[in-house]
């Protein structure tokens, strides 16, 4: 997609060769702990990039995140101490993912309401339509009165 | 001089559209039929002179006429021909440029097709468009003329972009657009039918086959679009949840929630006011995506800043148009007349709670992808919204709608019979059960809630075969009497169960894609094994190939299984000269619907090659699912009632001669 464009700018912008985001040289021994990094990483933002995550990126800040998060993993950090480290060092901007606060509230909090809102005015239609009862037809607009009018001295002539 | 024809006939049509904008709402307001049918040719000669200036810019490419900026900085003498004609919509100004033919494509189509249309409606559609057409007019010749010229022109081009030297370019914006834009009927149907105070019948026969027209090739844009991310991009990712994509997304979802509400007013005269708020929304959010791609803000908020003068004049469309057919909307809604009871349980309500999800899920993308900016505006504060977040919030919603999906369709008009559903749904229910039972015993390891979503989607995909195994009576009727009754169901029957069932097929691709990937990360020298998924891949070697206007390191892969040759793979990497960049170009080799992915790192100093091989089970079906959902639109559009201008009343009997 046009996204491509934007990864190329940013290529562009960082000026560097391509390269694919993890690198042999960067996995960890141990499967289940480079299964934990790779987890993490699709959760952190590659900041100089548009909306990568540093396990998509090929931006040396992401590399160098990948082995930060590889290095805290390394060092016995569990997953959400890995998270509080990198917000601690770059701010909530790394998380693609961002925390339930105070700024965030809407964010997270209007697809329920959205849905709940959507589901109780549905319902008071209902109640207030099967309350109201019969079908009111629409009365005719005076165009119509006219044509209706003509139809039926037609019919009056030719029967 | 073409440059300057182009250009000529870009002012022309933004004269015609101007003439169009008005002359056809003072004939209707004067009654005068001559005044209302200049929209008609206006319409027609709009589309031919902005066609000819889009053929002026193809023709300025095709000859690489490097005195036209446009064409300097996105085109090189060798580049081959398919892409010199792709790359005219490459680039900003060039692609604007395809976004208002299109536009005009569709007001021809309107006046050319709109006989059968009262009057009156259909100058005030052609109006209601025309005014699209002249504020986007304005906005490429003020700010994003492609036929500039350069004072002293260069011998050669600047090249386009290489990752945008695909095939993928040539299909994908086009549609997109043609789906983008042809929103723009509805939207002008919904604010004549708002101006006129009125819905009539023809209003609801015109409006849902457009809709459709637009939503195939919307289905198919981002379908393409997903795909050529996932083989160009080389880490074989086929949705980012990127702002440009959500942009895409936005309009299909609302656009999916019109159909559907379209249906209801079609058939039974309800929700009209309901419809008309989603026309005007879906055709608002296909503008918002135009202003976020188009505009740079999505880059930063900062580059929308220093540079302004695009996005300020897109904004400002954004908020004349969002913001008045809004105020419209409010101010007129009252005298729109509701029409159609039904109870809850029927297929209208079926429908309605199809709409509930559909625009939550769209509200959900739209505060994901503009929050961040919002915020930043408003705090100075930096967020992330991305992947993560939208699969945990857009996800569940589809659990319900999936659900209800084989449901909808076996429910009556006004009234439907529930219980009965459930009971023709109840062998899919099993066998959907065992389908979950059979994948958790079969799945080690991925998560656990895969097995029921692929349930979730045998489900959809048995729900949509039994409603029309349901309809024609087979095991129930001999086999030749359902066949005919097959023959004889409206092809819009067999249309809805082709694309509910397209949701269900792209539902296990996405799945098994998650969740059962494997992938090979390493380095390799000639003659390494790698072992994928059973596969066994051997490099036989590295070797340079000179390409037309680029260099490229191709990898030879042989493709093995069970000690059994299957193929030979050859992903490569290509570097273009003039813009000094690189692109990788992944090797697929497809079996069945599940591929084999390789794509090539850098080269290390020992001679060895860092490699990425992905196993992909069941992956194409993600696109497999899109593209049977727009083949079910197709045949739900070619259905007899919906042929644009098939002819209403029958045909009266031929008169029995007298005898002489």
């Amino acid at each position: 997609m046009r996204r491509m464009i934007a990864a190329i700018l940013a290529l562009a912008l960082v000026g560097l060769p391509a390269a694919y985001a993890v690198q042999p040289d960067e996995i960890m021994a141990d499967p289940a702990k480079e299964a934990r990094a790779r987890d993490l990483s699709r959760e952190l933002r590659c900041m100089v990039c548009q909306n990568q995550s540093i396990d998509d990126s090929d931006a040396p800040l992401a590399r160098d995140l990948r082995l930060l998060v590889r290095e805290r993993i390394a060092a016995g950090d569990s997953n959400s101490q890995v998270i509080d480290f990198l917000v601690a060092r770059y701010g909530e901007f790394v998380l693609l993912k961002p925390r339930f606060e105070r700024q965030t509230l809407l964010l997270w909090l209007l697809t329920p309401l959205a849905l709940g809102a959507g589901g109780i005015a549905l319902w008071l239609q209902i109640r207030r339509r099967t309350r109201g009862g019969a079908n009111v037809t629409p009365p005719l607009t005076p165009d119509e009165e006219a044509k209706l009018a003509e139809l039926l001295s037609d019919r009056a002539k030719s029967g | 001089m073409i440059a300057e024809s182009g250009h000529y006939a870009l002012v022309l049509a933004l004269a015609l559209a101007l003439i169009q904008s008005f002359v056809p709402l003072i004939g209707a307001w004067l009654r005068d039929p001559a005044l209302m049918n200049v929209a008609r040719s206006t319409a027609l000669a709009q589309m031919l002179f902005v066609g000819a200036s889009f053929v002026a810019l193809v023709a300025l490419h095709v000859t690489s006429d490097f005195s036209v900026a446009n064409v300097y900085e996105n085109s090189h003498s060798m580049k081959p021909l398919i892409y010199k004609i792709t790359g005219v919509w490459g680039n900003h100004e060039g692609s604007m440029l395809l976004w208002v033919s299109i536009l005009a494509l569709f007001g021809g189509l309107v006046a050319a097709f709109g006989n059968n249309l009262p009057l009156s409606l259909r100058a005030h559609v052609l109006a209601v468009q025309a005014w699209v057409a002249s504020a986007f007019y304005l906005f490429i010749l003020i700010t994003s003329n492609p036929f500039l010229r350069i004072a002293n022109p260069p011998i050669e081009g600047r090249d386009l972009n290489p990752v945008l030297q695909d095939i993928g370019l040539a299909v994908h914006p086009p549609m997109l657009y043609l789906g983008y834009v042809g929103f723009s009927i509805s939207f002008s149907f919904a604010i004549a039918a708002l101006i006129e105070g009125r819905i009539d019948a023809a209003w609801a026969r015109w409006v849902r086959p457009w809709t459709l027209v637009a939503w195939i090739f919307l289905t198919l844009g981002i379908a393409m679009g997903s795909y050529w991310a996932y083989y160009e991009l080389g880490w074989g990712g086929w949705w980012f949840w990127d702002p440009v994509e959500n942009a895409s997304l936005m309009p299909w979802l609302a656009g999916t929630a019109l159909l559907h509400s379209a249906l209801v007013m079609e058939k039974r005269n309800a929700l009209k006011v309901w419809t008309i708020l989603l026309s005007i929304l879906t055709f608002s959010l296909s503008l918002l995506g135009t202003f976020l791609v188009r505009s740079g803000v999505l880059t930063s908020v900062h580059a929308f800043a220093s540079d302004p003068t695009r996005g300020v004049f897109i904004l400002l469309i954004l908020c004349v148009f969002i913001g008045g057919s809004l105020s419209l909307y409010a101010a007129r809604v009252s005298s729109l007349k509701q029409g159609g009871l039904f109870a809850p349980i029927s297929r209208e309500g079926a429908l309605v709670l199809n709409n509930l999800f559909l625009t939550t899920a769209c509200a959900t993308v739209l505060v994901g992808t503009l929050y961040p900016l919002g915020l930043e505006v408003l705090t100075g504060e930096k967020i992330s919204v991305g992947a993560p977040f939208f699969n945990l919030t857009f996800g569940p919603l589809f659990v319900p709608l999936l659900i209800a999906v084989p449901f909808g369709p076996m429910l009556a008009w006004k009234r439907g019979d529930l219980l009965g559903a459930a009971q023709r749904l109840l062998a899919a229910g099993i066998v959907a059960l065992l389908a979950l039972a059979l994948v958790w015993a079969w799945a080690h390891g991925g998560s656990a809630l895969a097995p029921p979503a692929i349930a979730l989607a045998v489900f959809v995909i048995l729900g949509s075969v039994t409603d029309l195994v349901e309809r024609v009576g087979l095991f129930r009727a001999p086999f030749g009497t359902a066949m005919r009754r097959a023959r004889g169901l409206p092809r819009s029957v067999w249309g809805t169960a082709f694309a509910h069932a397209g949701l269900g097929i792209a539902l296990i691709g996405i799945v098994c894609e998650t969740t059962w990937n494997s992938e090979y990360i390493g380095t390799m020298k000639p003659d390494d094994v790698a072992h994928v998924a059973g596969y066994e891949l051997k490099l036989d070697g590295l070797f340079q190939r000179q390409g037309p206007n680029f260099r490229e390191m191709i990898a030879r892969f042989e493709v093995g299984r069970d000690g059994e040759s299957l193929s030979v793979m050859t992903p490569s990497k290509r570097s273009f000269t003039t813009r000094g960049s690189s692109t990788t170009e992944a090797a697929l080799l497809t079996r069945g619907a599940s591929q084999l992915y390789i794509s090539l790192g850098d080269v290390t100093n020992e001679g060895a090659i860092a490699v990425r091989i992905y196993h992909k089970p069941l992956v194409l079906l993600i696109w497999w699912g899109p593209v049977l959902m727009a083949f079910g639109g197709l045949l739900s559009l070619s259905d007899r009632r919906l042929r644009v201008g098939a002819p209403k009343p029958a045909r009266a009997q031929p008169r029995l001669q007298p005898a002489e």
